[in-house]
C-alpha cells in the first residue's frame, strides 16, 4: 500500500485506517464474496481516490473540503433501547407501511433475530445476518452490479460498509404492504457512514419501497449508500427516495439496476433538504420488454446542492425508458442534472425519453443540465430536452388579474410545475403528504423537519392557499 | 425483405463511393524537417521575416504546449499522434512575387481547377475573392484591388504580419490565446499561414471573401490561423472550403480562427469541410483538430457560423461565441455528416455575458456506416446576463445499424432571467416517409437524398448561393441510398 504522489486527504486516510484495523475483524465477514469484495475494492480505492472536480463526472459537485475534515468511521452497533417510534415518528395517516430503520448505519431491531418474513412472503433484514441466511443469493447477485471502481466513493463503501438491508422477494410473491426503510443519522460528531443495501425481486414479483434519508440533530454527516437492485422477469419494483437531511449532511446515494424481461421500474426521487446530495442511478435494461420511469422533483434554497447523475442503459431491444427531472432552485442553490440514455448495438425499437426542467428564482441559483444521448442503433426513438426558464408571464397575471396575489399565484405556479412528478406517486396518502410537503416547501415553511418528512404532514389540516375565493 | 436487399445495395454502391479529390499534385515544395523542437519555429519564423513579438508569441506558445496533455474527453479514437513525425512546414516553391494569376505555377492552377476552385473563372465570373492556402502558404489572393477601394484587408496573414503588424499585435490570441487547448498551442507555435481580413467601420464588403484550404505535401501537418475583424458596423461573409490528397497515413490539421466583432457589425463564417475522410477501411485521412471562435465584443455584434462536415478521419471542432456585448448575437448552423469509419465530435459554445443576448444552435447530425457522429455543445449563461435566451436542437439520423450518434449538450446557467431551452431527437429515415416517396415513383435511393437534404435544410439554407450548391452535392456524394 504505497502511498501515491498526491498526498491522502484525511477522509481518506481514515478510510484506508478504518479498513487495515477491521480486516481481520468485523470486516472478515463470513462470506468469502463479501471478503473478496471488501479487499478487492480497498486496493481499488487506493487507486482511484476520492472523487475531484477534475474528473468529468464530478465536475460540478465539489466535495473537496469534506475530506479535509476529520469522521468517526463505522461507529459501534447502537445498543437498541428504544423502540424507533420513539425517536422517530412517522404515521401519516392512512399510509400503513412495514418500517424498517437504520441508525447511524446500522440494522436497527428489537428483535435480536435479523432476517424476518413478513406475513405476504417478502424477506427483509440486515445485510450481514443474510450473509449467512442467504448465501447462495449473496454469491449470485452482491457486487454484481454495482461497480466500485466507478468512483472512489463506490470503492470506499463497497470496502469498509458496517451494514444495510436486505430484501428478497421470492418469485410470484406480491408484495401488499410497502416497505419502508428510514435511514437515520444521531450522532454528536461528524460522522461518515456507509450502508450498502441488496433488493432482488423474482419472477413476477412486486413491490413498494420507500427509502427515507434523514437526520435527527443538526451534525454533520457524510453518508454513502449503495444500493444493488436486481428485477426478475414481470417483477414490478416502485422505489421512493425521500431526502430531508440538515444543511450540513453530504448524502452520495448510488443505486444500481437490472431489469429483466418485462419488468417495470419506477422510482421518484424527492429531494427536499440537504447540504450536498448526489444522486447517481444506473439503470440497465438487460431483458426485452423491460420498462424504466425514473423522475425526481428537487426543491432547494439556501446553499444546498443537488446532483443527480441518470445512466439509463438500453441493452436488450423493445426496452422504453422514461426520465424527468424537475426543480426550483431558490436563494444560492445548485443543482446538476446529467441524463444519460446509452442504446447499444441491437437494443433495436428502443424508445428512450429525457427531460429536465428548471426555475431558477434568483441570481445567485445555479443549474447545470447535461442531458445525454449516446446510441448505437438505429431503430430508435429517443429525445430529451431540457429548459431553464421562469414562471410563465401570462400565467402569471391572469392569476392576479383574478385576485390572486403574486406570493400565491406564483406558489401556485411552481406547485403545478413539479405536480407533474409528483402526480406519478402510486401510493395514494404518500402523494397527498408529498403533495403538502411540496407547498409547505414552496412557502419557505418546511426546512429541516423535527422529525420525519412525513410526519410533519397533518393531511387533516391541510394547507390552504390564502386565496379569496369569492374574488374568483 | 427484397427491399431491403435493395436498399443494402445502394448503400454499398454509395458508401463506396471515391473521394474525388484525393488527387496529389507533383509541385515543387520546400519542407524542414520532420519534428517540433524551438529551432523548427524559429526557422519557420524566420522564414516568414516576422517581428521579434511573434517569435516570442511562437515560443511562449511551444513552451505552454509542452507542459499540457492531449484532451481525450471527446468520444473519439485514434492512436496516439506522434508529433514528432510531422513535417511542421511545407511551401509551394515560388520563386518571386506574383502579380497576376498568369504567373502562378501552371500545376497549381490545375491543382485548383481539378478542385473547382478555378482561381481564374472564379475571379472573372463569380466575384467571390478567393485567398487558397496550399499547404502551409497562402499562394495567391485574388480580388485585393477590389477590396481595398472599401479599405478592405483581406491577405494572407503573413503579408498581414508585415503589412499591417498593428492590427494583427492587436488582435492576434485575443480570441483564441494560446493557454485555451492543446491544439491552440501548438497552432500559436508552429502556424505558417492563414487569411487576415479586416473590414473598416461602416464597409459592408460587398462581394463574399472565401479561403481555400489544400493539403498536399505527405507527411505535413497543416497549421493555418484565421484572423478576422469586422470594425464598427462592418458586415461580411466568409467561406473557406478545404480539401486533402488521398494518402494511407492519417495527417494532422490544426486550425485557429479567431472572429472579433466590435458594436453593430456582423460577420458570417461559413465552411465546407472536405478533408480526406479516409478509405472505406478507415484507413488514412486528415485529423482536423480546430479551434473557431468569435467574440462578440459590441454592443449588437452577430456572429453566425455555418458548416457542413462532410469530410476528416476525425473532426473534433466547436466554433463558439462569446456574447459578451449587449444585445449581441450568435448563431450555429451545422450539418455533420460521417460515414464508414468517420468519426466526428462537433458542436458549439454560446457564452453568453452581456444582457439581452441571444443564441440559436440547429445541429443536424447524420451518421452511416461504421461511422460516430456527436453533437457537444456548451450553453452557459452567467450572472449577468440579464434575459438572455437560447434555443437549441440537435437532431441526429442514423443510416445503417453500425454506426452512433450521440448528443452531449451543457447548459450551465446563472441567471434567473435566462430562457434556455434544448431539444433533441435520434431517429432513422421513417419508412413511412420512403414509402410516400417510392409510391410517387422516385426511387429509393433519390427520395433518401431527398429526405437527408430536407432534414439539413434549415442548415443549408444558411450557406450562401455558390456554397448551398456544393454543400448539396456534396451530402448526396457521401449519403445518398445509405439506409438499410
Amino acid at each position: 500500500m504505497g502511498l501515491s504522489k498526491n498526498k491522502y486527504f484525511p477522509l481518506e486516510l481514515s478510510i484506508l485506517k478504518h479498513y487495515n484495523d477491521n480486516h481481520n475483524g468485523i470486516y472478515n465477514s463470513c462470506h468469502p464474496k463479501v471478503k473478496e469484495t471488501r479487499d478487492s475494492a480497498i486496493v481499488q480505492f487506493e487507486n482511484i481516490r476520492l472523487p475531484l472536480t477534475n474528473s468529468e463526472k464530478w465536475r460540478s459537485t465539489n466535495l473537496q473540503d469534506l475530506y479535509e475534515l476529520e469522521y468517526l468511521m463505522g461507529d459501534e452497533k447502537p445498543v437498541f433501547d428504544k423502540h424507533i417510534n420513539e425517536i422517530f415518528q412517522c404515521n401519516v395517516r392512512g399510509f400503513d407501511t412495514n418500517v424498517f430503520s437504520m441508525l447511524n448505519g446500522w440494522y436497527y431491531n428489537s428483535n435480536t433475530q435479523q432476517i424476518h418474513t413478513l406475513d405476504d412472503g417478502v424477506i427483509i433484514g440486515s445485510i450481514l445476518a443474510a450473509q449467512k441466511a442467504f448465501p447462495e443469493l449473496i454469491s449470485k447477485y452482491f457486487n454484481e452490479i454495482a461497480s466500485p471502481s466507478t468512483h472512489g466513493l463506490l470503492a470506499a463503501n463497497a470496502a469498509v460498509f458496517t451494514d444495510g438491508i436486505f430484501i428478497y422477494v421470492p418469485d410470484n410473491v406480491e408484495s401488499k404492504k410497502a416497505v419502508q426503510l428510514i435511514n437515520m443519522v444521531n450522532r454528536d460528531s461528524n460522522i461518515m457512514i456507509n450502508s450498502r443495501n441488496l433488493v432482488i425481486l423474482g419472477q413476477n414479483s412486486s413491490l413498494s419501497f420507500l427509502h427515507c434519508d434523514d437526520s435527527i440533530n443538526q451534525h454533520p454527516a457524510f453518508l454513502v449508500t449503495n444500493t444493488e437492485v436486481f428485477l426478475g422477469e414481470n417483477a414490478k419494483l416502485d422505489l421512493y427516495k425521500l431526502q430531508n437531511l440538515n444543511n450540513w449532511s453530504t448524502l452520495a446515494n448510488s443505486t444500481f439496476v437490472q431489469q429483466e424481461s418485462n419488468s417495470k421500474l419506477k422510482i421518484n426521487v424527492l429531494t427536499f433538504n440537504g447540504g450536498i446530495i448526489r444522486n447517481e442511478f444506473n439503470i440497465d435494461l438487460i431483458g426485452e420488454g423491460a420498462d424504466a420511469d425514473v423522475s425526481g422533483i428537487y426543491l432547494m434554497d439556501k446553499k444546498q446542492h443537488v446532483d443527480n447523475q441518470v445512466m439509463l442503459k438500453h441493452s436488450a431491444p423493445n426496452c422504453t425508458s422514461n426520465e424527468m427531472f424537475k426543480g426550483v432552485l431558490d436563494e444560492s442553490a445548485s443543482a446538476v442534472f446529467n441524463g444519460y440514455i446509452y442504446v447499444a448495438r441491437d437494443a433495436q425499437k428502443t424508445l428512450a425519453f429525457q427531460k429536465n426542467a428548471n426555475i431558477l428564482m434568483t441570481n445567485e441559483a445555479r443549474i447545470d443540465s447535461m442531458p445525454f444521448l449516446e446510441i448505437y442503433a438505429d431503430d430508435v426513438k429517443c429525445s430529451h430536452g431540457a429548459t431553464v426558464g421562469q414562471l410563465d408571464k401570462d400565467a402569471l397575471f391572469y392569476l392576479m388579474q383574478r385576485g390572486i396575489s403574486e406570493s400565491d399565484a406564483k406558489l401556485l405556479l411552481m406547485y403545478a410545475f413539479v405536480t407533474e412528478v409528483t402526480g406519478k406517486i402510486m401510493i395514494e396518502p404518500l402523494k397527498v403528504s408529498i403533495d403538502d410537503m411540496v407547498k409547505k416547501r414552496l412557502r419557505g415553511d418546511l426546512s429541516i423537519c423535527d422529525k420525519c418528512v412525513l410526519h410533519c404532514s397533518t393531511p387533516d389540516i391541510p394547507i390552504e392557499f390564502e386565496i379569496d375565493l369569492s374574488k374568483i | 425483405m427484397n427491399e431491403e436487399k435493395n436498399n443494402g445495395k445502394i448503400i454499398e454502391e454509395v458508401t463506396s463511393g471515391e473521394y474525388k479529390y484525393g488527387f496529389f499534385t507533383d509541385i515543387e515544395t520546400e519542407t524542414t524537417p520532420k519534428g517540433l523542437n524551438e529551432d523548427i519555429i524559429g526557422f519557420i519564423s524566420k522564414k516568414k521575416n516576422e517581428p521579434e513579438w511573434l517569435l516570442e508569441y511562437r515560443l511562449k506558445a511551444y513552451r505552454h504546449w509542452l507542459t499540457i496533455e492531449e484532451p481525450d474527453w471527446a468520444l473519439l479514437n485514434h492512436p496516439p499522434i506522434d508529433y514528432q513525425d510531422i513535417i511542421y512546414y511545407a511551401a509551394p516553391v515560388q520563386k518571386k512575387t506574383l502579380d497576376s494569376l498568369n504567373e502562378v505555377d501552371p500545376e497549381l492552377l490545375d491543382t485548383f481547377n481539378k478542385l473547382g476552385i478555378s482561381l481564374d473563372e472564379q475571379k472573372m465570373l463569380t466575384g467571390v475573392a478567393v485567398d487558397a492556402i496550399i499547404d502551409s502558404v497562402s499562394v495567391k489572393t485574388t480580388f485585393q484591388d477590389t477590396l481595398s477601394k472599401h479599405g478592405i484587408i483581406f491577405c494572407s496573414f503573413s503579408e498581414a504580419v508585415q503589412n499591417h503588424p498593428e492590427l494583427v499585435k492587436k488582435y492576434l490570441g485575443k480570441v483564441v490565446p494560446y493557454t485555451d487547448n492543446y491544439f491552440a498551442a501548438l497552432n500559436s507555435a508552429v502556424f505558417s499561414d492563414g487569411s487576415f481580413c479586416y473590414i473598416p467601420k461602416g464597409v459592408r464588403c460587398p462581394i463574399e471573401l472565401s479561403t481555400y484550404f489544400r493539403i498536399n505535401a505527405a507527411n505535413t501537418g497543416q497549421f493555418e490561423r484565421t484572423l478576422l475583424v469586422a470594425d464598427e458596423g462592418g458586415y461580411v461573409s466568409y467561406l473557406e472550403g478545404c480539401t486533402a490528397p488521398q494518402r494511407d497515413e492519417n495527417q494532422l490539421h490544426a486550425a485557429i480562427v479567431e472572429i472579433i466583432a466590435h458594436a453593430n457589425s456582423e460577420v458570417k463564417y461559413s465552411t465546407v469541410q472536405n478533408w480526406y475522410p479516409g478509405d472505406k477501411n478507415g484507413k488514412g485521412g486528415i485529423y482536423n483538430f480546430v479551434t473557431k471562435r468569435g467574440l462578440c465584443e459590441g454592443y449588437n455584434s452577430k456572429i453566425s457560423w455555418t458548416q457542413v462536415e462532410t469530410g476528416s478521419a476525425i473532426t473534433w471542432k466547436y466554433p463558439s461565441c462569446i456574447l459578451r456585448g449587449d444585445n449581441s448575437i450568435g448563431e450555429f448552423y451545422s450539418v455533420a455528416v460521417t460515414n464508414n469509419y468517420q468519426q466526428a465530435d462537433t458542436g458549439t459554445k454560446m457564452i453568453h455575458i452581456g444582457s439581452n443576448t441571444k443564441s440559436t444552435i440547429i445541429s443536424k447530425g447524420i451518421s452511416a456506416g461504421y461511422s460516430n457522429n456527436s453533437y457537444r455543445g456548451l450553453v452557459r449563461i452567467s450572472k449577468k446576463a440579464d434575459n438572455a435566451r437560447n434555443f437549441s436542437q440537435c437532431d441526429s439520423l442514423l443510416l445503417g445499424d453500425k454506426c452512433g450518434a450521440h448528443t452531449f449538450p451543457y447548459i450551465k446557467t446563472n441567471n434567473s432571467s435566462a430562457i434556455v431551452e434544448h431539444e433533441a431527437t435520434t431517429s432513422k429515415i421513417s419508412e413511412d416517409q420512403l414509402f410516400y416517396c417510392q409510391q410517387r415513383g422516385i426511387d429509393s435511393e433519390k427520395a433518401i437524398g431527398l429526405i437527408v437534404n430536407g432534414y439539413a435544410k434549415e442548415v443549408l439554407n444558411k450557406l450562401p448561393m455558390e456554397f448551398a450548391v456544393e454543400a448539396q452535392k456534396l451530402l448526396a456524394i457521401t449519403l445518398e441510398g445509405s439506409v438499410g
